[in-house]
């Protein structure tokens, strides 16, 4: 076994581990974290059943956003769920056999790497158009996109343009999850692509793309508007409540 | 009007988003709390030597306390898309008065002191140290918000600046950098009962006068009882009802209403004030302490109900936090909320806004109305953001917007709403909100009045609107400061119980 390839089976179990640690801390912390007041963005639903329709939106839609800038809610919209189905395409190099439904999303899998990146570039360019949002960018921001459409980039030239031992792929990636592990192949275009995934990975946990695990934990968005019928107090309170009376 | 040493933003049809102006609005500071408030709310007065120390411990400590601080330091992807959201930038252009830019203040501190990122590559994620440069920065730009919630609408993540520049204040404090005027508010409401510190002689004098006044006016003797064990409402508002106009009008048509429901009700000279600016300086003890007056009052009177006057960030305590804070609302399980919730009236929601019980009465038929007597007047309606975003009334969402309208258009024939972007959820904050409402701060309150001002401006051309009605002692006071600023008549703006004082018919 080539010490290549030792180095990326290396490389793959520490990001999983950091990315799958790392993310449970973060939720562990925040549903730990208490909130102390009701504090729901007006209207809001009265209702835990309302509350996850509303959250639905966010997620599905990004309902608020829609409502406050159209060109961002377009090229937003475009990368994540490009990036959605990209990600459910790849499903299939880690399992055999392949879920029906895998096979199904493929062929627009495949094409929704294109939307993904065209909508990262979108958002780029607002990054250097917009003065307003080219003050509030620093440059993890300019490089967490430049990691992303790297990713993509490459993921693209594999699928169009130069095409990797995909069998062989497929088995490493196996070999790493039955822990019987087989031999990388060696193109560089692959190389770059899964060592940018493995960064990706290891900083998902440190950096702003904890608003994906932030958004349901958001007060204003996950609160059902029921104060007057409903007493909320949050632990710390009840011992200031105690000692104050 | 003394002319202004600042430029007032000039009318458009369509506003527009200005271009940013760097520091365009750092000078503008309010003054500073003095030893003697910041001693008695339990803050030091100077920074000293440890000042670094105790507000890193203090963030520490909300970081904590708070989910949404929590959370909301480490969601924001900075789109951008509450850029051009704060009613402040677009009357100022500072950038760090657009809302991410307000909380990347802190952002950068949290940062550099509480994440990996920060601590071992600050320049790759903009952490900073926390210096006095960053503090001065605190000070001028917390004290730039008016926690309205505008920007909690749009954010994709629903991340609420308010939430921040609460938790930015109640750090400053805690450096010995309190802010004069709501800390003198805070002292004089714990000290006197109410935010303008009238004792309880004044306060009988002046409602003695008032019903002098309505009985001249009406010929029927309609009443402003106080402290009377046993009245079945306990009103409590906002302690400029009592002076200020136009609130005072609004006051009137409280009176009347009750009057002419035949409702046995109080006020109360201990908690003659619904206003909590312990919500704005973000501390739940001194907002809880605040608050629990009105449950102590409500217990002495022995009262079955709780009724709320005009004021949108006391409605937002009552409505949302009354409940957790002195437990008054219901479904209370400890002994402390069951005292109080045994002897309120189930049949009502607790605490239930004045709106809300005039729109029942009028539903009901009870009240006498002629809308003819408001015809001198076309009316709008501003939402105050604090009822508009941070509260409700009503049984369904968006009662909050309707029940208020319905009352007008229930008392008077001529009735145009503003533009729809700028009303509802989406509505501008009048600019004095969140305890920016002093003259050290005058320039920011017309700057950020603007957005209003410019959609009032759209109505006032194309519908002949002369009279804007709203349901915020705040609101009510800045807009009869800013109007002459754009060239309106400051008797212009007054609340929704001014218009149904003129329509109700008494016997
Ligand atoms: C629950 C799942 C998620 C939701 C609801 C969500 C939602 C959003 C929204 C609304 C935005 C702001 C608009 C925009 O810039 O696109 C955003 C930005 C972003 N998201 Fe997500 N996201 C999710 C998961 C992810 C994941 C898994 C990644 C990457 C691996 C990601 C990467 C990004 C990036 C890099 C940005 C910033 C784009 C920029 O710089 O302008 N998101 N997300
Ligand atoms: S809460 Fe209101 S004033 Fe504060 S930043 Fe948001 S929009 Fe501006
Ligand atoms: S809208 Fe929300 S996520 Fe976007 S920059 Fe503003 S605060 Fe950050």
């Amino acid at each position: 076994m080539s010490s290549l390839t030792v180095f990326y089976i290396g490389l793959f179990y520490v990001a999983t581990l950091i990315l799958i640690a790392g993310v449970a801390y973060r939720i562990y912390e925040y549903s730990r974290t208490p909130a102390p007041l009701k504090i729901p963005t007006t209207p809001a639903p009265t209702t835990n059943a309302g509350v996850a329709y509303r959250m639905a939106r966010e997620v599905v839609l990004f309902e608020s956003l829609f409502k406050s800038n159209k060109w961002t809610w377009v090229f937003g919209w475009l990368f994540h769920f490009g990036l959605l189905l990209v990600l459910l395409r790849h499903i299939r190099y880690f399992q055999e056999p392949v879920w029906f439904w895998v096979d199904i999303v493929q062929p627009f899998g495949k094409y929704a790497s294109f939307a993904m990146v065209a909508g990262l570039l979108g958002l780029w360019a607002r990054r250097f158009l917009v003065d307003r949002v080219r003050y509030i960018s620093t440059p993890s921001d300019h490089l967490i996109l430049a990691l992303l459409v790297g990713i993509g980039l490459s993921g693209m030239m594999m699928t169009f343009v130069v095409h990797t031992d995909i069998v062989a792929l497929k088995a490493f990636m196996l070999g790493l999850m039955t822990f019987d592990f087989q031999p990388l192949p060696t193109d560089t275009i692959l190389l770059v692509h899964l060592a940018l995934v493995a960064l990706l990975m290891i900083i998902f946990p440190i950096s702003k793309l904890l608003h994906a695990p932030g958004i349901f934990f958001s007060p204003t968005r996950n609160q059902a508007d029921n104060p007057r019928e409903h007493r909320h107090v949050a632990n710390w309170a009840i011992e200031l409540e105690r000692k104050n009376g | 009007m003394a002319a202004p040493e600042f430029e007032v933003p000039q009318f458009k049809e369509q506003i527009e988003i200005p271009k940013i102006r760097e520091g365009s609005m750092s000078h503008v500071k309010s003054f500073v709390s003095p030893q003697p408030t910041q001693e008695f709310l339990g803050y030091p007065w100077e920074l000293g030597e440890d000042w670094k120390e105790r507000a890193l411990f203090k963030m520490g400590d909300l970081l904590k306390k708070y989910r949404s601080l929590r959370v909301f330091m480490d969601a924001c992807v900075h789109c951008g898309a509450c850029t051009d959201k704060c009613h402040y930038y677009l009357g100022s252009a500072d950038p760090k008065n657009m809302p991410v830019a307000r909380q990347e203040l802190m952002r950068k501190v949290y940062r550099r002191y509480f994440t990996l990122p920060g601590k071992i590559a600050p320049w790759l994620v903009g952490a900073e140290e926390l210096t006095k440069e960053t503090l001065e920065d605190w000070y001028s730009y917390y004290h730039q918000c008016s926690e309205c919630r505008r920007c909690s609408v749009f954010c994709p993540y629903g991340i609420d600046t308010a939430e921040i520049t609460m938790a930015g204040r109640e750090i400053l404090n805690y450096a010995g950098m309190g802010q004069k005027y709501s800390n003198e508010i805070l002292t004089k409401v714990q000290k006197i009962g109410n935010n303008l510190g009238l004792p309880g002689p004044a306060l009988e004098d002046t409602l003695a006068g008032l019903e002098e006044d309505i009985e001249a006016d009406t010929g029927v003797p309609v009443k402003l009882p106080m402290d009377v064990k046993g009245a079945e409402i306990l009103l409590v508002t906002p302690s400029a009802d009592f002076f200020s106009e136009p609130h005072v009008e609004s006051l009137i048509g409280y009176a009347k209403v009750f009057h002419a429901a035949g409702a046995s009700w109080t006020l109360s000279s201990y908690a003659s004030e619904a206003g909590n600016f312990g919500l704005f300086n973000g501390n739940y003890e001194t907002m809880r302490k605040v608050a629990l007056r009105i449950r102590d009052a409500a217990l002495e009177l022995g009262v079955k109900r709780i009724i709320v006057g005009e004021c949108g960030h006391a409605w937002r305590v009552a409505y949302s936090f009354w409940n957790t804070l002195t437990g008054i609302g219901f479904d209370g399980k400890d002994p402390f909320s069951i005292e109080l919730q045994q002897q309120l009236d189930h049949r009502y929601p607790q605490p239930m806004h004045i709106c809300e019980y005039t729109w029942d009465l009028i539903q009901q038929g009870r009240l006498k109305l002629d809308p003819s007597a408001n015809d001198d007047k076309i009316i709008t309606y501003h939402d105050s953001c604090n009822v508009a975003r941070a509260s409700r009334m009503g049984d369904e969402p968006g009662g909050q917007f309707t029940i208020p309208r319905n009352i007008i258009k229930a008392v008077a024939n001529n009735f145009h709403d503003m533009a729809a972007e700028t009303i509802g959820e989406a509505t501008f904050c009048c600019g004095g909100g969140g305890g920016v409402l002093t003259d050290d701060l005058i320039e920011l309150r017309v700057k950020g009045a603007y957005p209003r001002m410019n959609a009032l401006n759209n109505v006032v051309q194309e519908e002949n609107v002369n009279f804007m009605a709203t349901i915020c002692a705040i609101c009510k006071a800045q807009f009869t400061k800013v109007l002459p600023y754009y060239g309106f008549d400051r008797s212009m703006v007054g609340g929704v119980h001014q218009l149904v004082s003129a329509a109700i018919k008494l016997d």
